[in-house]
């Protein structure tokens, strides 16, 4: 019974609502770093001047004019976007939904990453930036980046595990080809979170005229509100395409894979109010989230902190970070960025996995069926569509983050080509 | 009066010595300390170790990683550290990454401090704001220092917050750096150091980061309440004979 004190006219409710509504629903970043519980600048001194001085100037220098023309610019004319949104017709017949691939694999330089790439040298570049720092983990992001520098005539070292130099060959050569210098990092499991180290250190050693291009949305704040930023040309761009390919910007589901989570987060940023559209994030696996060797985050993580932000990753009792495993050196990391965290935690998008198995028979059956090689990050996304149920009305857009190129030695090795 | 305060109040050109717990053999930990204390060392930073040190460098990363691999843990640590105080009386500071000590929990890390005997701590990537917010009830609750980190970057209004914030001491690197290199007294660092004994603060000061060799740490003390040799010791730490390597390298200290 509700006492009559108590109550509430239906305008005070809806406001209440809306006020409820606005809180549950703030999936972005907050004046403080942090989305929800996650984010933060977990950093030591002595990157403290550089993260402030982005972080007080960031906002700034991307809403100015000139920075928004010249990024768009850049964006059209060298990265060749927008990147088509291309209706998938035999993966759609094979899974009985309409099935859209967005085509981030045709951009310069065969993945995403570069959308960051470009809009964190002109940041760089306002800042007054001499040198240029990055890690890799695939090789993608270190090659977009050393791609940056060579269009700006900036300095450009890359940080990139020993097992990933290895496993990632002709990136290596691309990035040297570009002029950068390739370090390898030797410590820890030799891929990703270890690169991500050594730049770090590299950053605390050169405080003054060297910025760090990190290339998911990990990292302290402000990184991974600036680099959702600039990845979220893919959702809006998919919008636009999706209006005029079906008449509605919103899709049934959205897909893509997960790293740190910088395609995903593209991919979803502009879909994250609209409640009806169902957004599934792709883990990678590994050999299985229960064998020891996987990248599984969500499933198997905590949360925690590393590389400058609280969110979630995979650790020990101890807070000890374990190493992870997955065939994708894109996908080989620990953590997810924090406003995945966040997602994750305020159920607004659902995180699943895929095996090493499954996302490379995802790759080869889209090269056979579309005549497209993914790269294997991306294939994971593609895997998923196994394990889902349609009634043949579905919108499905996947991102299809990168192209395979860089991964036909796995590609050969696994099928026996 | 705490442990730290009254050091500082007696003593000049303070000693004070890093190792990562846990190495060079697992059970070194407390050894260490008690052989520290007999060599003349004024203070000791024990680091508990963590699997990503982005801070540190070849040296410290190494011993950290021997450590982990060994065994060593927090609760392993606190478990070591049960009789510290019947055999150690200086100063003792645990140092290391904000994960380890989150998953332990702030208060459970506070209380097992209080309870072994360690005086405070310095957690390199725990930055002031969260400091403020979500850990310094506890750490005064059971009355812990909490050392913070300047650089030559960091602004002066900042630096007067970490003042304003710290009660032991101010841990000044010499250069914006991993650990583990050599210091170098250029024009720049002595206009730092100059800079910062210009500012009064409440908090004496010590110089960290490159500390290697009785020069540098003679250098150091001439503008700072002392310094802090961390890679440098580590380095020469012998497994096979752990006594022996820390009084040999603290004869160059203190002959
Ligand atoms: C093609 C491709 N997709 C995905 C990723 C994973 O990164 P993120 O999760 O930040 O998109 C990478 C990383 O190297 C990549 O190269």
């Amino acid at each position: 019974m509700i006492k009559s004190g108590m109550r509430i006219n239906n305008a005070e409710s809806q406001k209440i609502r809306i006020k409820n509504k606005n809180k549950i629903m703030n999936y972005f970043v907050n004046e403080k770093g942090y989305f929800g519980d996650f984010g933060g600048a977990y950093i030591p001194e002595m990157l403290y001047p550089n993260v402030e001085e982005l972080r007080t100037k960031y906002l700034e220098i991307i809403a100015d004019e000139g920075f928004q023309k010249e990024f768009h610019q850049l964006l059209k004319d060298y990265v060749g976007r927008p990147s088509p949104l291309y209706l998938a017709k035999r993966l759609s017949e094979k899974y009985g939904a309409n099935i859209f691939l967005k085509r981030e694999d045709l951009n310069h330089t065969g993945a995403h990453k570069i959308n960051n790439t470009i809009g964190q040298i002109l940041v760089a570049e306002r800042l007054g930036k001499k040198r240029i720092i990055a890690e890799t983990g695939a090789g993608q992001h270190g090659v977009a980046t050393a791609t940056v520098c060579a269009l700006r005539g900036l300095e450009c070292v890359v940080y990139m595990g020993e097992i990933d130099i290895a496993r990632q060959a002709p990136n290596v050569a691309r990035m040297k080809m570009l002029g950068a210098t390739v370090v390898s990092a030797t410590s820890g499991s030799k891929t990703l979170k270890d690169a991500t180290n050594e730049a770090m250190r590299d950053w605390i050693n050169n405080p003054i005229d060297t910025h760090y291009i990190i290339g998911s949305v990990v990292g302290p704040h402000p990184y991974p509100d600036m680099v959702a930023t600039f990845q979220s040309i893919i959702s809006e761009e998919t919008k636009k395409q999706l209006i005029e390919q079906t008449g509605n910007d919103q899709p049934d589901y959205v897909l893509a894979c997960v790293g740190g989570g910088s395609n995903a987060m593209g991919m979803f940023y502009h879909f994250l109010n609209d409640e009806n559209v169902k957004l599934i994030a792709i883990e990678a696996a590994g050999k299985g989230v229960d064998s020891g060797h996987s990248a599984a985050t969500t499933a198997l993580g905590k949360e925690g902190v590393l590389h400058g932000s609280r969110s979630i990753l995979m650790q020990t009792e101890d807070g000890q970070v374990i190493e992870p495993y997955s065939v994708s050196a894109g996908l080989d990391y620990p953590g997810v960025g924090p406003q995945h965290a966040h997602l994750f935690k305020t159920l607004r998008a659902q995180y699943v996995s895929a095996t090493d198995n499954e996302a490379l028979q995802a790759g080869l059956l889209l090269t056979q069926l579309e005549g497209i090689i993914p790269a294997i990050e991306s294939a994971h996304a593609l895997a998923y569509l196994e394990k889902m149920k349609f009634t043949g009305k579905e919108n499905v857009v996947i991102c299809l983050s990168g192209r395979g190129d860089k991964d036909m030695d796995t590609y050969m090795k696994y099928f026996g080509l | 009066m705490n442990r730290i305060n009254k050091l500082f109040q007696e003593k000049k050109n303070i000693l004070s010595i890093y190792y990562t717990a846990g190495y060079p053999n697992l059970g070194d930990t407390v050894a260490i300390a008690e052989e520290l204390e007999r060599s003349g060392a004024d203070l000791l930073e024990i680091g508990f170790p963590y699997s990503d040190p982005v801070a540190d460098g070849p040296v410290i990363q190494a011993s950290s990683k021997s450590a982990l691999d060994a065994g060593m843990t927090l609760k392993l640590l606190f478990e070591q550290l049960k009789d510290l105080r019947k055999t150690v009386s200086i100063p003792v500071l645990l140092m290391g990454y904000v994960n380890p000590l989150l998953q332990y929990g702030v208060a459970n890390f506070c209380k097992s401090c209080a309870e072994v005997g360690v005086d405070g701590c310095i957690v390199p990537d725990l930055p002031m704001a969260e400091y403020e917010e979500f850990y310094e009830k506890d750490f005064k609750q059971y009355d812990l220092t909490n050392i913070f980190l300047v650089t030559p970057q960091t602004a002066p209004e900042r630096i007067q917050k970490i003042d304003s914030l710290s009660n032991g001491f101010i841990y000044l690197l010499s250069s914006s750096a991993t650990t583990g290199q050599n210091l170098q007294v250029s024009e720049g660092t002595e206009a730092y150091f100059s800079r910062i004994a210009a500012l009064k603060l409440k908090n004496p000061t010590m110089i960290g980061f490159g500390i290697s060799s009785k020069e540098t740490f003679d250098k150091a003390c001439q503008y700072a309440n002392g310094a802090i040799i961390g890679s440098a010791f580590v380095k020469n730490l012998k497994a096979d004979d752990v006594s022996g390597s820390v009084k040999e390298f603290m004869k160059t200290f203190k002959p």
